[in-house]
């Protein structure tokens, strides 16, 4: 099963690894991983999906627990949660017909063209990771020339929080 | 302090580094010099208080740590420099984290503005240890030294131990500060649990009173959480029987008849059986190895089980428990004995008694025994006597292979502590530095190495440590001229072909250990056996080097190959 597992980890160097070197060494699945320092300096927060049996899960939550650099620690799936992904897409648009169906396209995505070029455009789009396939589904009369994808990141919904 | 209002003066990182281990208590540091750890030498040359120990090979320097550590109750220390000193130290700091013995490891690193630059002797020494560290540090500041070395200690000796690496670039040793060692430290991210939950240790032992086939099965965790005494009572007070891992041997006394012997693979047929067929397994301070368990899914296949560990992360790892217990051993199973004592609840003594026919009826089996009349020397004849002429109280360090499993099966441990082996990286070579390591933390006690001819050779050029700090320990050689576990298994699996098996071109070892200055022994009569032992034993001061000619095709039993289940041993 699918699982999203968030956790605030020192920001010191080498956390990264401790904590991409334990997926690697104990065979554990990583579908994304995303990681940037917090409002708190002192503090990352990384976001990991990941998928295994609900024995497998509870050892990665019980290994990453133990890496001396995580702080705290939640497996958000079992919570309401909200799941957030962002994606940059560069796309050929060398007419007026197909610049106009990839605005058309954004707009109903609810997604910003944030680079235009003579024939290219960079569409921003956020959301969840299901509905920027969708978009990239949609575009598929287009050549699409690049794809970034930011990998997912998620916050429980209400009163449950990851803090100190 | 208070009488000078003066600032303290800065010292030099090195000068630092020595006041921190001799705040820590250290006593004994096991190390090599080189290019990058020269500052913190010449500190260690103008004091007195921290001996050094010089070994001949940085993996020598490690392993002596860990026989230090596992013999007593302290932390081992080792020093090395950087690049090869550190790859050099890996197997032993990689032993150490599969064994959890508290150490802290130092290693010199290239100064800082070299690091990246694939410098002279430079590895990523945090990089490469990552994997087989509890945790490891890279200090950048000298104002980070002192700090660093406390969270060192404080991370390899509390919660389940381990190793920790501490990577000092040589920049960092010369750089100065002001000295201030923290009295107490505190780290938001590593806060390891104590107690363990009242609630789940009183449903734990409404369990254990309920059973009626129950068993003990006790591991390394007692021996590292100091828990034998604790052990000892409540199994006494239960009149349970009780099984020792090969890393928990000691931990209740081989000479009670409670105790059934060691379980797994090389385990005795009663442990194993017992395993298998019990209602209750009370596992206390191990980790499910699959040594012990065999086909995981034939493993106790009717017992509900109590798992008690500090390490939440060992709970239904392997095997999934009915009720865990996350909390230091020692005081998880005081909490347990106080409980029983006020409880009206008593074990079911009609089953009880039923359930130690049984086991007397598989004890009955001997399934230790093996040829006394033959004659050629039988590898658990000399433990045996070893064991008989050091009264069953030396510490008794091994190799790795089937010599390792005569010293478990045939030296009966009373107390903890005094078994010294690699259990679970399995490394051939520990046996004579574990050695050096435990005579310094017991420099009065008799300690044997128990090995072969095969893994003596791993780590044979520390005979010249042994000689120059007058180590008087006695090598038990197990001399088969094969790496006898390797060539058990290819005459079991592989039709007898024994490639690569056979030791050629052995040395003479008497004049090997005499070119050491130690004295040398040959014995190839089983006649002979006690009387080189008991001249061994005489010579207190003296290193004995005793190379016991034995049978070459001697097998270790009994065997649960490997996938099998418990109750599928192969028998002798």
């Amino acid at each position: 099963m699918r699982h999203i597992i968030s956790l605030l980890l020192e920001n010191e160097s080498g956390a990264l690894s401790r904590v991409s070197g334990l997926f690697s060494a104990r065979g554990y699945n990583i579908e994304s991983l995303t990681v940037a320092p917090t409002d708190d300096p002192s503090l990352s927060r990384m976001t990991i999906v990941t998928s295994g049996s609900e024995q497998i899960i509870e050892q990665i939550t019980k290994q990453l627990n133990k890496l001396v650099d995580v702080v705290r620690l939640i497996d958000l799936t079992p919570h309401r949660h909200i799941e957030r992904e962002m994606m940059l897409v560069k796309v050929k648009v060398p007419d007026t017909t197909g610049r106009e169906e990839a605005k058309r396209l954004t707009d109903i995505f609810r997604g910003n063209i944030v680079d235009v070029s003579q024939e290219t455009y960079v569409i921003e789009l956020t959301g969840h990771g299901s509905k920027l396939d969708s978009f990239l589904e949609a575009l598929q009369n287009f050549p699409v020339m690049e794809v970034v994808r930011s990998g997912v990141m998620g916050i429980a919904r209400g009163d449950v929080a990851l803090h100190l | 302090m208070s009488e000078n209002p003066a600032k303290p003066a800065a010292i030099t990182g090195a000068e630092i580094f020595v006041r921190c281990l001799q705040e820590e208590g250290v006593e004994v540091v096991f190390g090599y010099p080189g290019g990058a750890v020269l500052h913190i030498y010449d500190a260690l040359y103008r004091q007195d208080k921290i001996a050094h120990i010089l070994v001949r090979h940085e993996q020598g320097a490690v392993h002596a740590a860990e026989g230090y550590a596992k013999s007593s109750d302290r932390c081992g220390v080792a020093l090395v420099t950087s690049g090869p000193g550190a790859t050099n130290a890996v197997t032993g700091i990689a032993d150490a984290y599969m064994d959890s013995v508290p150490l802290v490891v130092f290693t010199g690193q290239v100064p800082t503005h070299l690091i990246g630059n694939d410098a002279f002797q430079e590895v990523d020494t945090v990089g490469i240890t990552r994997p087989c560290v509890k945790h490891n540090f890279l200090v950048k500041d000298v104002r980070d030294l002192a700090l660093t070395i406390k969270k060192a200690f404080y991370v390899a000796t509390s919660g389940r131990p381990g190793p920790v690496v501490v990577d000092i670039p040589k920049d960092v040793t010369a750089d100065t500060c002001e000295f201030e060692y923290p009295k107490q430290i505190k780290m938001r991210s590593y806060n390891p649990t104590t107690r363990g939950h009242s609630g789940q240790i009183r449903k734990a032992l409404d369990l254990i009173l309920s059973a009626k086939k129950p068993m003990l099965y006790t591991g390394g965790g007692v021996i590292l959480g100091r828990a034998s005494e604790a052990l000892t009572e409540l199994t006494r007070k239960l009149g349970y029987p009780i099984t020792n891992t090969l890393m928990g041997l000691g931990a209740y006394p081989a000479s009670d008849p409670q105790f059934v012997g060691m379980l797994g693979m090389h385990g005795t047929y009663e442990a194993n059986m017992g395993m298998h067929h019990a209602d209750v397994l009370i596992a206390i301070g191990v980790r499910f190895d699959d040594r012990v368990t065999g086909n995981i899914e034939k493993f106790c296949p009717y017992a509900k089980i109590v798992h008690i560990d500090v390490d939440p992360a060992s709970i239904s790892k392997n095997v999934k428990v009915d009720i865990p217990i996350v909390g230091q051993v020692e005081s998880v199973l005081r909490e347990m004995i106080r409980e029983l004592e006020s409880v009206n609840t008593e074990p079911d003594k009609e089953a009880l008694a039923a359930w130690w026919r049984q086991i007397e009826e598989w004890r009955a089996k001997d399934c230790l025994k093996y040829d006394k009349s033959s004659p050629l020397i039988k590898p658990q004849y000399v433990v045996r006597k070893l064991w008989e002429l050091t009264g069953g109280d030396a510490f008794v360090t091994s190799d790795v292979g089937q010599h390792q499993m005569w010293a478990a099966q045939f030296y009966g441990f009373d107390k903890p502590n005094r078994w010294i082996n690699s259990g679970g990286l399995g490394t051939m070579g520990v046996g004579l530095p574990f050695a050096m390591g435990a005579q310094f933390a017991n420099p009065d006690a008799t300690v044997a190495c128990v090995t072969g001819e095969a893994s003596i050779q791993m780590c044979i050029q520390e005979l010249s440590t042994c000689l120059q700090y007058h180590l008087p320990i006695k090598i038990v050689n197990l001399n088969n001229r094969y790496l006898g576990m390797v060539r058990q298994w290819q005459e079991f699996f592989y039709q007898g072909r024994y490639a690569m098996s056979y030791m050629d071109a052995l040395p003479d070892f008497v004049k090997l250990a005499e070119s050491y200055g130690h004295v040398g022994m040959r014995i190839d009569q089983p006649g002979d056996v006690e009387g080189a032992i008991r001249e061994a034993l005489t010579l207190k001061d003296r290193l004995v080097f005793m190379d016991f000619i034995t049978d070459q095709t001697e097998n270790v039993y009994p065997m649960i190959p490997a996938g099998a289940g418990q109750n599928e041993m192969i028998l002798l």
